[in-house]
């Protein structure tokens, strides 16, 4: 078995309460993603698929604890910290934020801020960096000789265009996408998503793309995993997400979604709200809003399992499935 | 279009958490955790306790003769005596009532007018906007201390007097402050759905503006009482205070004018003066703290490298 | 979806709003030209009581202003709008008091859209008080009646909260409940649910679903077609401030006529992996309503625009392929 380009394992997230306390926002999520492969992680609000994100990078305030694995190519660089992390960021591993459309320094021509990871990282130089970076505004869409234009000239698809462009600047080998298309229109969503697909393609980028939406993540990804409360619920293939998914709240999610082709279907609500992570969590973490929620469920936490080729829930309904044997 | 960025430490708390209710941005919620703030409140509150006993704590007349012209430090009289050879530290504490209270009054009166100015200039925009902040420039550029001379030389030197002549002369910072704050409330979902289901402008100001707008007017009020002591401090240092009251200032004045550098009487000028600059500092240091506090800017959180901790392991299914 | 046989609740036709934009001082000084933002450039439509009709459209069409135009928020510079067969396009601001009771609106974001400092209770009371309805004792029965239509029982555990003590699909349910304590008959909802998480919304529309069906009036803004597909009885699809396409929402769905209707329901993403279908991007970007294109406003991105399109602008009629009398398109080649 060839090693993962990068993998998650056990990977928990701890945050200082300022009166006290601790909130465990990621508890134990494991996934791995190979090289070009698109990969979504899906969730609402809270279910600590930024923070798990940011983890990868290493992006987290001091108020932060960090445990388990992210092995990029086997090395664990969250080993020590800062100092293990910080050589992988933006060489390695690049992000573009949610909002990143304000992300720009208002006073700084484009051009000049997408050369400038490139000074900071070594990568290149004057007009080499110049070159590249006009280079990387074409890959884009956005014509060259828009690099010496300001931010605020540039409409919020151009500028989200933009902070892709900037975080290929040192030619990373993933690329974290944190809701990239959730303030655009619909065509300029389709516009920025198309994008990242054929990128993903032609320079064998691996994408992680963080959202809430999950027929975006039908769409354009490979794999994702359905986060809730900090946990993983499910991890399959797109297709088995939806065709066979073995978390209810996976089924709960896509039916709460609407969809234009549903014709008259219901759309239903899922009834109460997630549990709060500041407090520990008896059994499962969905438990209280499940519809299928049976006797192990309130007390017993439900461990990850393999219920069928790379897939992955962890739900007592699954409990008689015994583990198929390893490719 | 969706939900935010949550913080790491805002995510996922359940709906209805009475717990949790304390709402950030409040009063007391500032004045009970900066260091800051409860250093300058405490200041304060000594002071204005000093100055409510001061008819306690000093019986008969201050400005009674006890001993000889700058008669020097002693165990009887800490601080000394003044060029009249009364008991400094009693005139200190008689002086703490006027300072404090032109101070207050005048502050209240700034607050008021400036408030008022900046609601409604804020709030109403246009013309009323352009008139009353034309108004205010006019106010700002006009410099204080020639219109305090001239306005006690025409009106007469009293208390009340100074506390309009202060009031009317710091309003302008405020008004701009509130005008400010209102223009971005006045922009809020929750008063234009207010607007509109019909309600009056009246209802508008005093139900929803206004809440929004005091703690930020409280706490520049604090401010200003720190300048409006100041203010009053060196009217009087001038000569132009009040004759018949004791303020800090009148006393600097006095030593001054009796030769207390002359007399190395150093105990007749700097206490008074270190008097007035606790004050200030202290309404300073509380107010700076409330105003950082409530602020509409908003807390932004940095995704900057920090250095987060890692921690080994432990077993993989500890309930944490 | 039950539709009333009588005279519209509301009528709006070749409604105009415009902006000005700032030139500055020194765009004066050179006499530049006055520019405008034609947010609402001649929209017509129609909405019967008991019928939720969605506009749909991406930022800058012009929906959210239309919406505002009909409660008059902003001035409009031509065109009618008729309420229940009363012009009001011309009503002083006292005139139109009675008419803020009849009509509501529920805004995009719940954690605006309430007073912080109000309680529950004195937020949904707000609307009576200022029309002076009742005495403080019904006042309270009739928040106590809307806050359970709008899902939040029992009443008692909500009216004394402060909003920051509820989540966003508790807010956005006080402010339907404080929307609906005056009995309007027509509901402006702006983007009721774009920022609330997937698994809440459905609770939500649920609610705007059952007013509409006891004889509620719903104006839905949304640039989510997928929502707007379930839950409205008509679609209208606007681009640069004019309606290109509208009818039954199914029709229009199915069989969409208008090249910017089919480009955007073809790039909308679907749930179902299997389903990617072939999207038809559209190049560029909307430009902004200052510079509306002459002829057709969509022909520079249209991929099916001929000579013709750069001088004519079509009118709003029933295209050849309809299948129903009320579906109409903007466009000379259907």
């Amino acid at each position: 078995m060839t090693t993962p380009l990068l993998a998650l394992e056990d990977l928990n997230v701890w945050f200082e309460l300022p009166g006290g306390g601790e909130l465990h926002a990621v508890r134990g999520v494991s996934f791995e993603l190979e090289a070009g492969e698109r990969f979504g992680l899906v969730g609402e609000s809270g279910c600590g698929k930024t923070t798990a994100m940011l983890s990868i990078m290493g992006l987290l305030p001091p108020n932060a604890t960090i445990a388990g694995e992210v092995r990029l190519d086997g090395e664990n660089i969250l080993a020590r910290g800062e100092e293990t992390v910080s050589p992988h960021r933006w060489n390695d591993i690049a992000m573009v934020f949610q909002g990143a459309m304000n992300a720009f320094n208002p006073v700084q021509t484009v051009g000049s801020q997408i050369e400038e990871p490139m000074h900071l990282h070594d990568v290149a130089e004057g007009k080499l960096a110049r070159r590249q970076a006009e280079e990387l505004l074409e890959r884009v869409g956005i014509p060259k000789d828009r690099a010496n234009r300001f931010p605020h000239e540039f409409s919020g698809g151009m500028r989200q265009r933009a902070a892709i462009a900037m975080a290929l600047a040192c030619e990373p080998k993933i690329l974290l996408a944190d809701e990239p298309t959730t303030a655009l229109d619909v065509m300029v969503q389709a516009q920025i998503l198309e994008l990242l697909v054929s990128l993903a393609a032609d320079f064998n980028l691996a994408l992680i793309l963080v959202t809430h939406d999950l027929p975006v993540v039908a769409q354009v990804c490979d794999r994702a995993a359905v986060m809730y409360a900090g946990e993983v619920a499910e991890s399959a293939s797109i297709d088995a997400l939806f065709h066979r998914p073995k978390h209810p709240y996976t089924r709960l999610l896509f039916a709460a979604t609407p969809d234009l082709r549903a014709g008259g279907e219901r759309v239903a609500s899922i009834p109460g709200a997630p549990p709060r992570l500041d407090k520990p969590i008896v059994g499962c973490p969905f438990q209280p809003r499940c519809d299928s929620a049976f006797a192990p469920c309130a007390t017993e936490t439900p461990l990850l399992k393999k219920v069928g080729e790379q897939h992955v829930a962890a739900c007592h309904l699954n409990d008689h499935v015994r583990e198929p044997a390893t490719a | 279009m969706s939900a935010s960025i949550q913080g790491g430490a805002a995510a996922a708390t359940e709906g209805v958490d009475v717990a949790a209710a304390r709402r950030p941005g409040s009063i007391r919620h500032v004045a009970l955790r900066e260091p800051t703030a409860i250093a300058g409140l405490a200041i304060i509150t000594f002071f204005v306790l000093v100055a409510i006993l001061s008819p306690i704590l000093v019986t008969g007349d201050p400005k009674e003769k006890v001993g000889p012209i700058f008669g020097p430090p002693s165990a009887s009289y800490p601080l000394g005596l003044d060029g009249g050879g009364a008991n400094m530290v009693e005139l200190l504490i008689a002086g703490t009532r006027v300072s404090l209270l032109v101070g207050f009054c005048a502050a209240l009166v700034s607050a008021f007018i400036g408030g008022t100015v900046g609601v409604l200039a804020g709030f109403y925009g246009g013309k009323t906007d352009v008139v009353l902040m034309r108004t205010t420039d006019y106010f700002l550029v006009i410099p204080d201390i020639p219109l305090m001379i001239v306005a006690a030389a025409l009106f007469g030197r009293s208390l009340t007097n100074i506390i309009i002549i202060i009031g009317v002369i710091y309003w302008t910072t405020t008004a701009r402050l509130i005008r400010a704050q209102v223009l971005s409330v006045r922009e809020r979902v929750y008063v234009k759905r207010a607007r509109a289901l019909g309600a009056g402008n009246g209802r508008l100001i005093f139900k929803h503006i206004l809440p929004q707008v005091a703690p930020l007017l409280v706490a520049n009020t604090v401010l200003l009482v720190a300048y409006a002591i100041f203010a009053e401090t060196f009217i009087s240092f001038l000569g132009l205070g009040d004759p018949s009251v004791i303020s800090w200032g009148r006393l600097i004045e006095n030593a001054f004018n009796d030769d207390a550098i002359l007399n190395n009487a150093w105990w007749a000028i700097i206490p008074p003066g270190l008097c007035v600059t606790l004050v200030v500092l202290g309404a300073t240091l509380f107010g700076q703290s409330l105003e950082d506090a409530l602020n509409p800017r908003l807390r932004v959180g940095h995704l900057s490298v920090r250095r987060f901790k890692v921690r080994p392991l432990r077993g993989k299914l500890d309930s944490e | 979806m039950s539709t009333n046989g009588s005279k519209p609740l509301l009528e709006v036709e070749d409604l105009v709003a415009s902006y000005p934009v700032g030139r500055g001082l020194v765009g004066a000084a050179k006499r530049e030209p006055k520019l405008e933002v034609h947010a609402v450039d001649g929209v017509s439509f129609a909405l019967n009581r008991g019928e939720m009709l969605a506009l749909v459209g991406e930022s800058g069409c012009g929906k959210t202003s239309t919406a505002q135009s009909v409660l008059r928020l902003i001035e409009t510079s031509g065109g009618s709008i008729r309420f229940d067969g009363q012009e009001i396009t011309g009503l002083s601001s006292k005139d139109l008091r009675p008419l803020r009771r009849r009509i509501q609106i529920v805004y995009q974001d719940p954690y605006e859209s309430l007073d912080p400092r109000f309680r529950v209770g004195a937020t949904i009371e707000e609307p009576l008080q200022v029309h002076r309805i009742g005495s403080k004792e019904e006042r309270r029965e009739e928040v106590k009646r809307a806050l359970e239509v709008a899902g939040l029982t029992p009443p008692e555990l909500y009216i004394d909260r402060y909003p920051h003590e509820l989540s966003g699909g508790q807010r956005q349910r006080v402010a339907i409940a404080a929307s609906l304590v005056l009995h309007p008959e027509l509901l402006v909802a702006d983007e009721p649910v774009s920022m609330l998480d997937v698994s809440v919304r459905a609770g939500i529309l649920s609610i705007l679903d059952e007013l509409r069906d006891n004889g509620l009036a719903v104006l839905m803004i949304t640039h989510d077609l997928s929502t707007a597909a379930h839950y409205a009885d008509r679609i209208a699809v606007m681009y640069l401030g004019r309606i290109v396409e509208e009818g039954p929402t199914r029709e229009v769905i199915e069989n969409p006529q208008h090249p910017y209707t089919r480009a955007l329901l073809s790039v909308v993403p679907k749930r179902d992996p299997r389903d990617r279908g072939t999207p038809q991007i559209l190049r560029g970007e909307t430009p902004n309503s200052i510079h509306i294109p002459a002829g057709c406003r969509f022909n520079p991105r249209c991929p099916m625009a001929i000579a013709e399109c750069k001088t004519v602008d079509p009118e709003l009629r029933r295209p050849a392929a309809s299948r129903d009398p009320e579906h109409l398109a903007a466009c000379i080649r259907v």
